[in-house]
C-alpha cells in the first residue's frame, strides 16, 4: 500500500543560477535532488519512495519560468513554465496547438498551476500528456551539467519507464519549438478514466504540415500510454509522408500507428484506440488546414 | 532547521519560523490554526486542500511553506466580509451543495478562483474549473447548481 506520511526533513537550498544548482549537485552525488513544481517529488518523498537529503530548488533563477518568443525561430519554453501557463498562452496555443491542448488535460487546475513542464518530462512518466505533444512538434531538450550543456532532440529523453534520460547531476533548463511552417496545425486527443487527475488510457498528438497541392510535407505522431515511454508513431508518419492528407490515407496511418504500440495492460483496447485517438487528431489537423485556407487559393 | 517565512494570508501579514518539510497545508492548520482547509488525500488528487495563491487555485499538500514566501494567500475564512457571506459561501447554503461539508472548502475555493478569472463561464467550464475537488457524499448536482446561481443571478429557481 502506498502510505502517505507527513514529509522526512531535508535540507532546502535555492542557488541563484543554474551553475550553482549543478555545483551542488555534483557535490552531493546523488543524494540531491531538484525541485521544480514539486507535485511529483513531494508525492515520492511522503510515500519514502524517494528520500532525498536535500531538495535543491530552481524557484530563484531568473528566466527559467518564461516563455520567449524568437522571431521567425521559435520558442524557447523555461523548465519551470506551469502547465496552466502553457494552455493559457496565447501564442502556444495558436501555434502550438496540440502543447496547450496536451497541457490543459493534466491532472487538475490546483496541480497545473504548480506543475512545470521540465518535471513532468524528468518523472519520465509513460502516460505524460505533454509528451507525445512535444514529441510530434520535434522538440528540442536543453540540458546543463557541471561541464557540459547539450541540445537534444526529445526522442531521445525517454528511456524507461519512469526513467528519464537524466543523470542526477543534470538539469533540465529549456524546452525549444521551431514555428512550424504555413499550412500546419497540430492536435492532442486523448481517451482518459472517470475523472479529471485519472492517467490518461491513450494519448497521441498530430501535428502536420501541407504543401500547396495538400501533401504531406511533414507530419509528427506522438503517443503516451502505449509504450514502455512516450514515442513517435514513425512507421505512420511514413505512410503519410509525401500523400495528399485524406480520409483514407488517414485510415492507414492511424492503423500503423496502433500496430507500432506495445501497451503493457489493456492492451487489446489501448492498440485499437490508438488507431481512433490518431486519427481523430490527424483529422483534426486537416480540417483546420483546409478551413484555414479554403478562402485563398 | 528553521526558516523565517512571510505570507499574507486572507489579508494579514505573518511572519512564520517554518522547516523546510513543512507543506503549506501543516501551516495553515497547525501555525495559524485555519483548519477550514483540510487534509483529504494528502497527495493531489482530491482538491480538499485547495487554496487561492496570486489568484491561482493551488494543492496547499504539495506546496512547500518556504516557497510561498512574499505571497498571498487567501483560503475558505478569508471570503467572507464582517459577518456576511461570500456570494458563492451563500449560494452552496442556499442550494443544499454541503453534505458532510468535508469537500466544500476545496469546492469553494476552486469556484472562487474560476469565477474570479471568468465570471461568465459555461457549464463545461464550470466543471472543467471544478474538476480538481472530488465530493465523496456525490454532491456533484447540488454543487454545480449552486455555482451556476452565482454566475447566473437573478434566475429564479424551479422547485
Amino acid at each position: 500500500m502506498n502510505l502517505i506520511r507527513r514529509l522526512p526533513p531535508f535540507e532546502y537550498l535555492t542557488p541563484a543560477t543554474v551553475e550553482e544548482a549543478c555545483k551542488i549537485l555534483d557535490r552531493r552525488k546523488g543524494k540531491a535532488k531538484v525541485l521544480a513544481g514539486g507535485t511529483d517529488l513531494l508525492v515520492q518523498m511522503k510515500q519514502r519512495k524517494v528520500v532525498p537529503e536535500c531538495l535543491v530548488s530552481l524557484k530563484n533563477i531568473p528566466g527559467l519560468d518564461q516563455i520567449q518568443v524568437q522571431e521567425g525561430e521559435g520558442v524557447r519554453i523555461g523548465a519551470l513554465v506551469t502547465h496552466q501557463t502553457l494552455a493559457a498562452s496565447p501564442i502556444i496555443k495558436e501555434k502550438f496547438t496540440c502543447l496547450a491542448e496536451a497541457c490543459r488535460k493534466i491532472a487538475s487546475p490546483q496541480i497545473r498551476s504548480i506543475a512545470t513542464i521540465g518535471g513532468n518530462l524528468c518523472n519520465g512518466n509513460p502516460s505524460a500528456d505533454s509528451a507525445p505533444a512535444l514529441l510530434a512538434l520535434d522538440a528540442r531538450i536543453s540540458k546543463e551539467a557541471r561541464h557540459s550543456l547539450s541540445d537534444d532532440p526529445l526522442w531521445g529523453f525517454f528511456v524507461e519507464p519512469f526513467q528519464a534520460n537524466l543523470r542526477p547531476d543534470h538539469v533540465v533548463t529549456q524546452i525549444f519549438l521551431r514555428f512550424l511552417p504555413e499550412r500546419s496545425a497540430s492536435s492532442y486527443q486523448y481517451l482518459t478514466k472517470r475523472t479529471a487527475v485519472d492517467e490518461t488510457l491513450v494519448g497521441a498528438a498530430a501535428a502536420v504540415t501541407l504543401d500547396r497541392r495538400g501533401l504531406c510535407r511533414e507530419v509528427g505522431i506522438g503517443l503516451c500510454s502505449v509504450g514502455p515511454v512516450p514515442f513517435l508513431a514513425v512507421k505512420a508518419e511514413e505512410v503519410l509522408k509525401g500523400k495528399k492528407l485524406d480520409a483514407a490515407a488517414i485510415e492507414k496511418a492511424a492503423q500503423t500507428a496502433a500496430g507500432e504500440t506495445s501497451p503493457r495492460s489493456r492492451a487489446d483496447y489501448r492498440r485499437e484506440m490508438t488507431a481512433v485517438v490518431v486519427s481523430r487528431a490527424l483529422t483534426k489537423c486537416w480540417q483546420e488546414i483546409a478551413g484555414r485556407y479554403s478562402n485563398h487559393q | 532547521m528553521k526558516k523565517t517565512v512571510s505570507m499574507t494570508v486572507n489579508g494579514f501579514p505573518y511572519e512564520l519560523e517554518v522547516e523546510p518539510r513543512r507543506t503549506l497545508l501543516e501551516v495553515l492548520r497547525e501555525q495559524i490554526g485555519l483548519t477550514g482547509t483540510k487534509r483529504g488525500c494528502d497527495r493531489g488528487d482530491c482538491g480538499a486542500c485547495t487554496v487561492i495563491i496570486d489568484g491561482n487555485p493551488v494543492a496547499s499538500c504539495l506546496t512547500l511553506a518556504i516557497e510561498v514566501h512574499g505571497k498571498n494567500v487567501t483560503t475558505i475564512e478569508g471570503l467572507a466580509r464582517d459577518g456576511h457571506l461570500h456570494p458563492i459561501q451563500r449560494a452552496f447554503v442556499d442550494h443544499g451543495a454541503i453534505q458532510c461539508g468535508f469537500c466544500t472548502p476545496g469546492m469553494i475555493m476552486s469556484a472562487t478562483a474560476l469565477l474570479t478569472r471568468n465570471p461568465n463561464p459555461t457549464d463545461e467550464e464550470i466543471r472543467e474549473g471544478l474538476s480538481g475537488n472530488l465530493c465523496r457524499c456525490g454532491g456533484y448536482n447540488r454543487i454545480m447548481e449552486a455555482i451556476t446561481a452565482v454566475r447566473d443571478p437573478g434566475m429564479t429557481k424551479s422547485e
